[in-house]
């Protein structure tokens, strides 16, 4: 799989549950509709508050999730785009 | 004129009302269900006022909000300890004051014990230590985090008049409510929950 074009990147590597998706959310809010932002995480139930956000939410879709291995830690990836 | 010049005409005119009729009908019944249908929000009753409780109420707040969902909370009885900002002892009776002194706040929600394995405050405070380590969002950070993402906030009417706890002593932001005004958001909601 190729790797996803994006337009903003968020680190929230080291926070936990509900962090990630709170601080994707207001950044991506923050964002044009079309643009793409890429998360990195490391908590691992991001996976599927990601999933969940999608579902949930109008505004976003996601257009890919990838685990990564760095320095013997998992970085879970989400890129998530903003449609409205 | 003949009856069967005038019958089609007739007919047709009489199947149109009827379809008119049938129409309005129906259109009277979707409204009627449009506003059945709850809407995006989920309701909260905080009860408790346990630090572990506390932080499950917050969290599924904040993700809740971060989902794009409206979030009402309703603080009733220890619950109300969580949104407390300061503490008076200002025209209370010395049961109110006692149950001040007792119950953990205005340094709430610092003070707050675990609903489990507290042993005094030791276990809420080796819980804390261990959330700390691993990141974990306080519990004040989550409070302030639901209340500037939008979360209505209210306040058992009832509660704080038995608890002598006066509007002055809570957040800014919260209302006083009764029953039916959480009722009127947990009727609208798809997730009510009690914690």
């Amino acid at each position: 799989m190729s790797t996803p074009t994006f337009d903003q990147e968020l680190d929230v590597r080291g926070l936990n549950c509900p962090m990630p998706l709170v601080k994707a959310r207001q950044t991506i809010m923050k964002m044009e509709p079309g643009q793409v932002l890429k998360v990195l995480a490391t908590d691992r139930g991001s996976v599927k508050d990601f999933q969940g956000w999608v579902k949930t939410a109008k505004n976003v879709e996601l257009v890919a999730q990838e685990e990564v291995q760095q320095d013997g830690q998992s970085i879970f990836v989400h890129y998530v785009k903003r449609t409205s | 004129m003949t009856v069967e010049a005038v019958m089609p005409q007739t007919q047709a005119d009489t199947d149109v009302a009827a379809l008119q009729a049938r129409i309005e009908q129906l259109e009277a019944q979707v409204a009627e269900l449009a506003e059945r249908v709850p809407e995006d929000r989920v309701t909260i009753v905080v009860f408790s006022g346990e630090l572990d409780r506390l932080l499950a109420a917050f969290i599924i707040a904040t993700g809740a909000l971060a989902l794009g969902q409206e979030v009402s909370m309703f603080f009733t009885f220890w619950g109300l300890n969580a949104i407390r900002k300061k503490r008076s002892f200002e025209g209370k009776s010395l049961m109110e004051k006692m149950l001040d002194v007792m119950t953990a706040s205005p340094a709430a929600p610092a003070g707050m014990g675990l609903s489990r394995m507290n042993f005094f405050g030791v276990g809420a405070s080796l819980m804390k230590r261990m959330m700390r380590q691993k990141n974990v969002e306080t519990l004040d950070d989550l409070i302030s985090l639901a209340e500037e993402m939008g979360a209505t906030i209210y306040s058992c009417a009832m509660s704080q008049h038995v608890m002598g706890i006066a509007q002055e002593e809570l957040r800014d932001s919260a209302e006083e409510a009764g029953v039916a005004g959480f009722l009127a958001d947990a009727l609208k909601s798809r997730v009510t929950l009690f914690i």
